[in-house]
């Protein structure tokens, strides 16, 4: 009598609800332990559902398409004998229910002071999009017909059977179509804009969604304030340009000299390596690392982890790495939650500075301007210097003023000494 | 390596196996002073006489039975059903005793037998001499079952088969006897039993097929060459035990499988291995598996219906660019 259930699982600290892209398993499947069931689109990535128990896939609750709050029984795993009809009956009104709830309960809106996990609030934010990107689809109820190795390979390379336009017969989507669809992945999700009106209404996307939710649960509660220092760039960058001359080294990022410069720092800084826990302060020993990665529709923040442990040539390959497969969409779930400090850098914007808000429960966030080319005053007179504003946002319960200015002089010192950093 | 034909090569297998191992004899219908329906046992009188080619009366039950009690002491019998059709007459023999003594008797009794001679569709015999008749043995737990597509697999398999220490089906055909091949002279050439070929390799579809049907495949397989449809060749040669890696392999491949059969198709090797395919493989499937059969009918006489019925170039050709989606749709 081993009956497993299969829940929305709790993906990240801000996952509220997460919708079951597809189930990988049907009803009447066999499954063993380990195999994935599902794949479920949460904030911030897409993730694989390993089932934890083994028997057959005896009843799915929440269709392919479908959003559901977490910890909510999307599915049951048990052997063709045992009986489910006590935990069927105990499962929320039917399989729409999370989204049909929906419309209603969003009225109540976000209130600050509610601690975010326990409150349940359903599919709201995220039904919207669902609905859109259905819509895109042949009106077909859904059931996309796919052949077995298309399916295989859409779930490898993160391509949305849902957008495909099957060749095979009766409009089945085949391997070549997959792989058309891949080689073009076109951002064509996006409802067409209709000539002549004056406004369209974008769905927003779930990692829009998340980010609309969760940065009035910072800005407002959190106290912010801001410190802001110029660091002078020349010899970091004639080390950089160095190294990078070095045949067979990874590329440097002036980003890489920032992020082993903050690791350096956070350790002779502890309190600004720190996060509010209800009434105590709470100082972390490892510097973990939150990268802000822009993307198409959002950003999101993979984590570098242990950055005060890693030589700049491994920080620099492991925040390529994780960019990358940020803006693939490749991120696994541990790589999204656990920085204790994170970093903005909008340098490529050619932007002299900015302020960045603080993503909690984290205490603060270093803002990253360009590197500009300006004229400087010295000893000898006026010359030409490489410039680079840095601005820390603090969360004032955790530190103060000086706190963070100290934490930013010591950062500017290791850029301004950069042999500093390769020791 | 000697050319010769697919009839002669059985007849060398035989011969060497006599002369190998003094228990390894022959019996059957006309296969002494006849030399054989076929001319399989040609010359096997004269040189190992009539203690080890054993000319019986039309009586299929009752030569099967003897030669299996010989097994069972310990000779090496090789029983030639004239036509396999025929071998329905002792299908109790064969299902009920040589397949089943070795369970039954708890191992003390194996019964190493042969049992030989032409099947399946030939050349206007008609309904009840012109049938598929593997479909019966290879459901049958304890047998094997062998099908030799070339002249070479018909030596190598049938020594392996008469080597085996189990019953072994081994279903030849009446329309492949004269095909010429090139067989090699070693008299220890063996071709293990349950190891399929790969005749042809090709990468965009797996195609399964053995006797006449594998040639008709190998034509079909030559014209899609030139559409740029590249085809792989599947020969079980043996049907029980089957080689399922090799298939799965090909499938893991190409993704895409046509079987080809000549029986009725229903409950035939095409559904078994559709079901393994589907079964290990289904990830790996880009298309339905398509089976392409004899019509489900008894086959007819008449020339132009006998070709109706049987799976021509053109049917392997059809399914396979509907499985390719090559047809536009």
């Amino acid at each position: 009598m081993a009956v497993t259930k299969v829940v929305m699982p709790k993906l990240s600290e801000a996952m509220e609800s997460g919708k079951v892209i597809k189930w990988l398993k049907k009803e009447g499947d066999r499954i063993q332990g380990g195999d994935i069931v599902a794949e479920v689109e949460t904030d911030k990535a897409d993730v694989e559902m390993e089932a934890f128990g083994a028997g057959v896939l005896r009843k799915i609750l929440v269709p392919a398409g479908e959003t559901a709050p977490i910890g909510t029984l999307i599915g049951v795993i048990a052997e063709p004998g045992d009986d489910i009809a006590a935990l069927l009956a105990s499962a929320p009104a039917g399989a729409g229910a999370a989204s049909a709830v929906a419309p209603a309960s969003r009225s109540a809106t976000v209130t600050p002071s509610a601690p975010p996990a326990s409150v349940m609030r359903p599919a709201a934010v995220t039904s919207a999009p669902a609905a859109a990107v259905a819509g895109v689809v042949q009106g077909q109820g859904g059931r996309v017909k796919a052949s077995p190795l298309a399916k295989k390979i859409a779930a490898q390379t993160g391509v949305d059977l849902r957008l495909v336009q099957g060749s095979g017969p009766g409009g089945r989507i085949i391997r070549r179509d997959v792989e058309a669809a891949g080689s073009s992945a076109a951002p064509a999700a996006m409802p067409a804009a209709v000539a002549g009106a004056e406004f369209e209404d974008i769905p927003l996307s779930p990692i829009r969604a998340a980010i609309a939710r969760r940065m009035p649960l910072s800005k407002a509660p959190v106290p912010h304030f801001y410190v802001t220092s110029e660091v002078a760039m020349d010899r970091g960058w004639e080390l950089r340009e160095q190294l990078n001359a070095l045949e067979g080294q990874p590329k440097i990022s002036v980003n890489d000299l920032v992020i082993r410069a903050c690791a350096l720092a956070l350790m002779t800084h502890p309190g600004v390596n720190a996060s509010l826990q209800g009434d105590a302060i709470r100082v972390f020993h490892r510097a973990h690392i939150g990268i802000a990665v822009a993307l198409e529709d959002g950003l999101i923040t993979p984590v570098l982890r242990d950055c005060h442990a890693k030589p700049l040539a491994r920080i620099a390959v492991e925040s390529r790495d994780l960019a990358e497969r940020a803006r693939n969409r490749k991120l696994r779930v541990q790589e999204l939650s656990g920085a204790t400090f994170s970093i903005s850098n909008l340098g490529m914007f050619d932007v002299t500075e900015f302020s960045a808000i603080i993503n909690p429960p984290e205490g603060a966030i270093l803002a990253v301007g360009s590197v500009r080319r300006v004229p400087v005053v010295d000893d000898t007179g006026l010359g030409v210097g490489r410039r680079m504003a840095l601005t820390i946002s603090c969360d004032h319960r955790v530190m103060d003023g000086a706190m963070g200015a100290r934490f930013l002089q010591d950062v500017k010192r290791l850029l301004e000494e950069p042999l500093r950093l390769l020791v | 390596m000697s050319v010769m034909t697919y009839r002669e090569a059985l007849n060398l297998a035989l011969r060497e196996e006599m002369r190998r191992d003094p228990r390894v004899f022959v019996i059957g219908e006309e296969v002494g002073l006849y030399e054989g329906a076929y001319k399989v046992t040609q010359g096997l009188l004269k040189e190992f006489g009539a203690q080890r080619v054993v000319d019986t009366p039309i009586a299929e039950s009752g030569f099967t039975g003897v030669g299996i009690g010989a097994a069972m002491v310990g000779l090496r019998p090789v029983v030639e059903m004239m036509t396999f059709n025929f071998a329905l007459l002792a299908l109790d023999q064969i299902v009920n005793s040589a397949a089943k003594m070795h369970y039954m008797s708890g191992g003390q009794f194996n019964v190493p037998i042969v049992i030989r001679g032409p099947g399946g569709p030939a050349a206007q015999l008609a309904a009840q001499h012109s049938q598929s008749m593997e479909t019966y043995f290879y459901h049958v737990p304890g047998l094997k079952v062998v099908r030799p597509t070339t002249p070479m697999d018909a030596k190598g398999l049938l020594k392996a088969s008469i080597r085996d220490d189990n019953p072994v089906i081994f279903i030849e055909s009446e329309t492949l006897y004269s095909v010429k091949g090139e067989v090699p002279d070693d008299p220890e050439f063996l071709i293990p039993l349950g190891k399929a070929v790969v005749r042809r390799e090709g990468t965009d579809i797996t195609v399964i097929a053995y006797m006449g049907m594998m040639y008709r495949a190998m034509e079909a397989a030559e014209e899609l060459e030139k559409e740029g449809i590249s085809v792989e060749l599947v020969d079980p040669r043996t049907l029980r035990p089957m080689d399922t890696e090799t298939i799965i392999n090909s499938v893991r491949k190409t993704h895409r499988v046509v079987i080809v059969e000549a029986g009725a198709g229903f409950a035939g090797m095409g559904s078994e291995i559709s079901a393994f395919v589907t079964e290990q493989a289904f990830d790996d499937l880009d298309a339905p598996v398509e089976r392409v059969t004899g019509a489900n009918a008894p086959m007819p006489y008449a020339r132009n219906l006998e070709k109706l019925k049987t799976p021509s170039k053109d049917k392997i050709l059809a399914a396979i660019r509907r499985v390719c989606n090559m047809n536009g749709g």
